[in-house]
């Protein structure tokens, strides 16, 4: 496979805050526009509000690699207070991007990321959500911004391919779909570059 | 026919099992396996399959229930990881020597201590000579296929014996992939009827199974036992044409990925294949002749089709996931070197123990194991062939 023809992320998130469910829920994505996907958390004592750290492999043909991913080209960041304590832009490209679930700006974050000089994105998921969902559930959002930042699939397709899965997921539940629904939208507007 | 999706390791094995549809399930729940007898249990609860699920108080009584299951006539499956096989360790032997051909998805993981729940292959490598046959898996369409492929080797008439189907814990067993299923029809058909000679139910032909084995008749047996595994061999080839006719997917004892003109190359078994073939095209492109053999079948060991593809090579590097503690390499090490042993000019042999743990190993790791090698084949000099990497050293170590 040409190098090129692969794109590889990393999620950071608490144990608790669905930072595997939302990489799942990229590899699902990614899976039904065609592509070959790895979508796998890195495990060890697994304990709420621990760090995690979990990866998506997204290429056209299979990728062979079963080893972590320690230079993507996006990281996502699903809990602010992470930045503190892990080196989240370690590996980065300066060509890729990092995202952050955070009301600050973009501008207001970078002296926090360790002289990274690539793009920064900042999503307020926990106020997109409350809005929406009705409670903080950051990885919906920070999987919609994900998307939009790194266009691994075209934006109107995702939306209409969360729909069918969430009313599959939500059959008995479907006011859970229309906030889900809700949310992705507004994040895809409300991602904010900088 | 197929359907294309995506399916986690553990996914794939549960619904490979589910297609099966066993008999019996007996199952006690450990990481990273318990996702199998969990996903598989939903099947039973749904009325998905007929199988009769086993919720034991122990991987021993686990194993004991497949034991007595498949000895009364029936197909019974388990799945489970490192100290719960360790705790079936007595009825693994009991299995094979009862010759009943239960089938265990093993999710690879590294046997305590220190504590570890991540992947290695010291679980499976340990019941090495326990009489099992040993499947391993680079993905999770391999884990599915081998599943599938399992069944109907095990119960052939000339073989007889149980099989683990392995695949690394958390890097596939966890690992959400593309994967092709085959319709429940075709595997089905694939797998057939169990259909034991005899059987504990069967009234015309009263038996006793695992009663005590005298000195005057255990060898007989013992020897019987080893040719069923001899045996093996040409069943699995030939189970792995009919299912290559089925999907077009090939199995054989293993995969030789450019091995035509190389001349130095890798044995590996399990995911970190995968890792090592992107080494591979890497120093392809720069114009080195490097290949790789990633081993499906380590029991029976494929000793003379190994030497044979072998032959060639200038000087190979053995992957062990296991820590033997010989003193001296590897098991695979040990087993791949003495396949070597009968080839006229025979390539150097060293040894890499690696992954122990859930430690990674990378596409640089192996571009740096190539490159040894060349310098091994230039310089005449293996050096220390029992070697280790990615491990932190200590100063004063070598």
């Amino acid at each position: 496979m040409k190098d090129k023809d692969i794109m590889e992320f990393r999620w950071h998130g608490r144990g608790g805050q669905g930072a595997k469910t939302a990489c799942l829920l990229l590899a699902d994505v990614a899976f039904t526009s065609g592509k070959h996907v790895q979508g796998f958390p890195e495990y060890g004592p697994e304990r709420m509000g621990a760090p995690i750290t979990a990866y998506n492999r997204i290429s056209s043909e299979r990728c062979l690699v079963h080893s972590n991913i320690y230079n993507p080209d996006f990281v996502i960041v699903i809990d602010e207070t992470l930045l503190a304590s892990v080196d989240v832009t370690r590996g980065l490209k300066e060509t890729g991007a990092i995202i952050i679930n955070s009301e600050k700006t973009p501008h207001e974050l970078r002296t926090l990321l360790g002289g990274y000089k690539g793009k920064v994105y900042t999503i307020n998921a926990r106020k997109i959500s409350e809005e929406t969902i009705g409670k903080n559930m950051p990885n919906t959002p920070m999987l919609a911004a994900a998307v939009k930042v790194s266009n691994v699939v075209d934006s109107d397709n995702f939306i209409k391919d969360m729909e069918a899965s969430f009313r599959h997921k939500f059959k008995t539940r479907p006011h859970v779909v229309e906030g889900n629904m809700k949310a992705i939208k507004k994040s895809l507007q409300e991602v904010c570059a900088g | 026919m197929g359907k294309k999706t995506r399916l986690s390791g553990n996914e794939a094995i549960a619904y490979a099992m589910k297609q099966i549809n066993p008999d019996v399930m007996g199952a006690f729940p450990i990481t990273p396996s318990t996702e199998i007898p969990q996903y598989f249990a939903s099947y039973v609860a749904n009325g998905e399959v007929d199988t009769e699920f086993v919720a034991v108080e122990s991987e021993h009584s686990a194993m004991s229930t497949c034991y007595a299951a498949q000895a009364a006539g029936g197909r019974a499956v388990t799945a489970t990881s490192s100290a719960g096989m360790a705790l079936m360790w007595e009825m693994l032997y009991v299995t094979s020597s009862a010759r009943l051909p239960v089938t265990m998805a093993l999710v690879n993981r590294a046997l305590t201590g220190p504590i570890n729940i991540n992947n290695d292959h010291s679980d499976s490598m340990g019941a090495r000579d326990s009489g099992w046959i040993q499947l391993y898996s680079e993905t999770n369409q391999e884990a599915y296929d081998n599943y599938i492929q399992a069944i109907p080797i095990g119960e052939n008439g000339k073989v007889r014996l149980p099989v683990m189907v392995c695949q690394d814990g958390f890097i596939t067993s966890h690992a959400v992939e593309n994967i092709e299923l085959l319709d429940d029809e075709e595997v089905k058909k694939f797998v057939g009827e169990y259909k034991p000679e005899n059987y504990l139910l069967k009234k015309e032909n009263p038996l006793a199974v695992g009663p005590y084995d005298i000195s005057n008749y255990y060898m007989e047996h013992k020897k019987q036992q080893a040719e069923a595994m001899k045996n093996a061999k040409a069943v699995i080839l030939s189970i792995a044409k009919k299912f290559e006719q089925l999907t077009g997917r090939k199995y054989g004892f293993f995969e030789s990925y450019q091995m035509e003109d190389a001349e130095t190359a890798l044995v590996i078994i399990g995911s970190s294949a995968g890792t090592a073939k992107e080494a591979v095209r890497r120093l392809r492109q720069a114009g080195k002749k490097v290949g790789l053999i990633k081993l499906r079948v380590f029991r029976p060991f494929p000793a003379e089709e190994l030497a044979a593809e072998m032959s060639g090579v200038k000087a190979v590097a053995v992957m062990d996931k296991a820590e033997g503690f010989s003193a001296c390499g590897g098991p695979l090490f040990a087993e791949v070197r003495s396949a070597l042993y009968d080839v006229k000019n025979r390539p150097f042999a060293i040894n890499y123990v690696y992954g122990l743990g859930g430690r990674d190993i990378c596409v640089e790791h192996f571009e740096m194991i190539y490159d040894n090698l060349f310098e091994i084949a230039k310089t005449g000099n293996p050096g220390e062939v029992y070697r280790h990497i990615g491990q932190r050293e200590q100063e004063g170590d070598k």
